[in-house]
């Protein structure tokens, strides 16, 4: 297990029976490869697909039958297909119930930055602002650093915000948060990964959560 | 019995220099590609185009872009063809971006008669910046105007002469909404079947609002 799919793992651990999953582009997509096998969920893809299924092997790869990263993928019993403007109307109406979103930066107050980057021109958007706005409930998965070790989780953003919605949830390599109405509360700490390192990782300030558990059973694979 | 079929070069001569176009499609999924190359050999430009994406480079849409025929897009997502990038950093080019969802109810109020609507989408954002804002009920929204546009191509799986169509799975997307939202429409389709092949419960754009079909391939 590579650390992304240590990410995408943890974060399946929070889809619930029955859920409707929007899954994002890049770590969210490995999620659908952790969900437990006594959890049914549906995944939504916001080109028109609810009920997509695995990968497909090479020969049975249909060019009409993509996700929204354009990637072939396969639909299972009782998927169906709809237009653009239904499949958003789910979004915002409030019908997904969980979206897991790749992110850039997040601020103290669990708003995030995902589809802009500074200084170069803004021409695209896709679905995320939509899936931000509507969904029930949020996730972002992330590396807490970015490739040149800048923290991510920052005070405040210096990328373009996505939404004045705030997430739910925030899973990254070393720890995982909960965003309440005041801020960043630390849920859990990776393996061998100790709150010194957090902190000094961590540009936003938050608090440790009641419930706050450290993962020192199991080692880090990929450290 | 009457026969909405014509041919591709038929059908982009509907297309003027200056036309605002829809054209559908999720990348090159659902993308009417036949219409989009014979667009390509026409000599119109200063297009205005209304897609999700404009192709890949020198692929679809892209095409029209390398030959700068296209003055405008309106659209979610540029960023997948650089050429777009450069086109628009060079001002050979503007750019309209929308949400995706908002860009898709947009043309979906275009076709309906409506005159616009607030969308929770974007408050806040760069996107919304020249908007109008209103706040109702405690919550904030930002108004779009609808989409239309003068000609659409759109794709799907099957016609029947009379222009009910069906998609083919995930190459459905805009396709449905912008058959509604344009002066004339034309549906570029894999196969033609005979009126009465596609059952009423299947067929998911009724044919009012095909105006010609052109056969993928077809002459």
């Amino acid at each position: 297990m590579n650390v992304k799919q240590y990410i995408a793992a943890r974060a399946a651990k929070e889809l619930k029976h029955g859920d409707i999953v929007n899954l994002g582009i890049g770590i969210p997509t490995l999620v659908a490869d952790y969900i437990p096998s006594d959890v049914q969920v549906f995944l939504h893809s916001e080109n028109g697909i609810l009920g997509v299924g695995p990968s497909p092997d090479p020969e049975d790869i249909d060019e009409n039958l993509v996700n929204a990263g354009k990637l072939p993928v396969t639909v299972l019993e009782g998927s169906s297909f709809f237009d653009s403007a239904s499949s958003f109307a789910m979004i915002r109406g409030g019908h997904v119930s969980v979206s897991i979103l790749g992110v850039l930066q997040i601020d103290a107050m669990g708003r995030i930055a995902n589809w802009a980057v500074p200084g170069k021109n803004v021409l695209g958007v896709g679905g995320a602002m939509d899936l931000l706005e509507g969904s029930k409930k949020i996730i972002v998965t992330t590396l807490h650093t970015s490739n040149k070790g800048e923290a991510k989780i920052v005070k405040e953003l210096t990328y373009p915000i996505t939404s004045e919605r705030k997430v739910d949830l925030i899973i990254t390599d070393l720890a995982v948060f909960e965003v309440k109405a005041d801020g960043l509360y630390l849920l859990e700490l990776s393996p061998e990964v100790s709150l010194e390192e957090i902190q000094q990782k961590t540009d936003a300030p938050f608090r440790i959560a009641q419930s706050f558990y450290h993962g020192k059973e199991v080692t880090a694979p990929w450290l | 019995m009457m026969s909405k079929l014509i041919t591709c070069e038929e059908a982009v001569k509907k297309v003027k220099s200056g036309s605002r176009i829809m054209v559908g499609g999720f990348g090159l999924v659902g993308s009417p590609l036949c219409l989009i190359a014979a667009l390509a050999q026409s000599e119109v430009k200063d297009l205005e185009i209304i897609s999700n994406n404009l192709g890949e480079p020198g692929k679809g849409l892209g095409v029209l872009v390398r030959q700068k025929q296209v003055k405008k897009a309106i659209g979610s997502y540029f960023t997948s063809n650089p050429e777009v990038v450069k086109a628009y950093q060079d001002k050979e080019m503007e750019v309209d971006l929308l949400p995706q969802g908002t860009m898709s109810e947009a043309i979906r109020a275009g076709g309906a008669g409506l005159g616009g609507f607030y969308t929770p989408v974007g408050v806040g954002t760069k996107i919304a910046e020249n908007k109008e804002e209103r706040t109702l009920n405690g919550k904030k929204y930002v108004f779009q105007e609808p989409l239309k546009a003068n000609v659409a191509f759109i794709k799907a799986k099957k016609a029947d002469p009379l222009g009910n169509l069906i998609y083919n799975q995930s190459a459905r997307n805009f396709n449905p909404m912008m058959a509604t939202a344009a002066d004339v429409v034309i549906a570029e389709v894999d196969e033609m079947v005979e009126v009465g092949e596609i059952s009423p419960e299947e067929i998911v754009t009724p044919h009012l609002y095909v105006d010609f079909i052109v056969v993928k391939g077809g002459k």
